[in-house]
């Protein structure tokens, strides 16, 4: 068993493996994606108070907890490379980075059109949409600090750092709704109470959350393959590879 | 040599260094104050926007001057070699960290909280409010040194460094400007700023205790 797992910690051996995987997850994507999007679109009630403008909530939270578990997932990877120095764990973490960026900003921008209607103004400076916004810029350092250094090996490293002093910020984000309280809406899901919203809306939002992050794991594997192709490009198994022969 | 007398020394050093090179010390508190003194002329002179506005203001100056005086921090002593023998030292290397940062403090961090109340004024803050703004930034600008210099050690010798470490640093102050500002101005509307300036003590002792290690780290990562 342990033999199986540990071999593919070796880009050598998790390329091909990244390689299977990634249609498999992208189907996943698909298949959640078209039933969140049917849920959200056909099934879910018209909310009394919000009227239809309520559905962009089928993206907009699934983003919002995409960017902040990425970062988490990030984090953890670059940790992991930092503390037992293995490659393709910081490689992961350089992956995951512009698929998290992009799911900030998607939370961001859909958040704007959201507002638009039911607050009547485009943004906020409201705790939650700050610290999407903070979260957003420490994606964006992070991915300009690992451009900046031209040794793959210390950005990753320099990275890590970065990305496990920014992690701090993530339970800030979401425990600033109960420090500051302000105009957003509290949490729409809530574990400990009986969620307040009808069964096919949470079932619809679920959906699109399993799907966003089913594709952040074919988005960010395709992106690791192309990672490991150019730092190993010396490498005799890229030479072998059937997809790199002339 | 214990903790303390290594403390000192580099302390004293950095310190020396610092007085050798007044221009570069002035630099950034001049920026402060010119800073400060643009808002009223971008605004308007209305005094009641200016006590408004002043606790934010203030503090934001008070962030940039700090960044600013950030490259400084390590730079110079990464460019000739100091800072490898730091390293080399039987002298736990943290510990010589978080005498560079306090010197820095010193340096950068307290002649902005000693001409933060002259300022204030020219804001129309009460003697109160006054008080509050550098109780906030004692607080604040240490806090500011500290997690600057987890920026300023990963952009050690990178090119375009000055650039990044604000994209790095600024996000992190965020809470530090939050808690500082929000001081002042919860002490404006009579809400009374304890609170405030509790949340910014706790941040500076998580700091005081996080940041000279993860500094560390990172400068250790750069001069490998």
């Amino acid at each position: 068993m342990s033999v199986i797992t540990w071999k593919y910690a070796s880009p050598q051996y998790f390329y091909p493996l990244a390689g299977k995987m990634i249609p498999w997850f992208s189907l996943l994507a698909v298949i959640f994606g078209a039933a969140g999007l049917w849920l959200g679109f056909f099934v879910a009630p018209t909310d009394a108070q919000q009227g239809e403008g309520y559905r962009i909530i089928f993206i907009h939270v699934g983003a919002s907890w995409m960017s902040m578990f990425l970062y988490l997932v990030m984090a953890f990877w670059a940790g992991i490379g930092l503390s037992f120095n293995t490659r393709l764990s910081s490689m992961m973490a350089t992956a995951l980075a512009p698929t998290g960026a992009m799911f900030a900003f998607l939370s961001l921008w859909t958040g704007a059109l959201w507002g638009k209607p039911m607050w009547g103004t485009w943004w906020v400076w409201d705790a939650r949409l700050t610290s999407e916004l903070i979260l957003f810029f420490l994606y964006l350092g992070f991915i300009a600090l690992q451009a900046a250094i031209d040794e793959p090996r210390r950005a990753d490293k320099a990275g890590a750092i970065l990305a496990l002093v920014g992690v701090v910020n993530v339970p800030i984000i979401y425990f600033s709704v109960k420090w500051w309280n302000t105009l957003h809406q509290g949490a729409s899901v809530s574990l400990t109470q009986a969620p307040s919203m009808a069964k096919t809306m949470l079932l619809g939002m679920l959906m699109m959350a399993l799907c966003f992050w089913m594709y952040s794991v074919a988005v960010a594997l395709m992106r690791v393959r192309a990672i490991m192709l150019e730092r190993e490009r010396h490498s005799e198994w890229v030479a072998n590879l059937r997809e790199v022969q002339p | 040599m214990n903790a303390f007398g290594v403390l000192s020394a580099v302390v004293r050093r950095d310190l020396l260094v610092a007085l050798r090179r007044k221009s570069e010390v002035l630099t950034s508190l001049f920026f402060f104050v010119i800073v400060a003194s643009l808002f009223p002329l971008g605004i308007g002179s209305e005094m009641d926007l200016l006590r408004k506005i002043a606790p934010g203001v203030l503090w934001v100056a008070a962030l940039l001057a700090a960044m600013l005086s950030l490259n400084r921090l390590f730079a110079n002593d990464h460019a000739d070699g100091t800072l490898e023998q730091m390293a080399l030292s039987p002298v736990p290397l943290g510990l010589l960290v978080s005498g560079k940062i306090l010197a820095h403090w010193l340096v950068a961090g307290l002649p902005l909280v000693l001409i933060a109340p002259l300022l204030g004024l020219q804001y129309d803050l009460s003697p109160r409010a006054l008080l509050v703004l550098v109780i906030s930034l004692l607080l604040g600008t240490p806090l500011l040194s500290l997690i600057g210099a987890i920026g300023a050690a990963l952009t050690l010798g990178v090119r375009g460094g000055g650039v990044l470490v604000s994209l790095l640093t600024l996000p992190l102050y965020i809470p530090a400007l939050i808690f500082g500002a929000g001081a002042v101005e919860a002490d404006i509307s009579g809400l009374g700023a304890a609170g405030h300036l509790s949340l910014l003590a706790a941040l500076l002792t998580l700091a005081v205790f996080f940041a000279p290690w993860a500094t560390t780290a990172a400068l250790k990562i750069a001069l490998e």
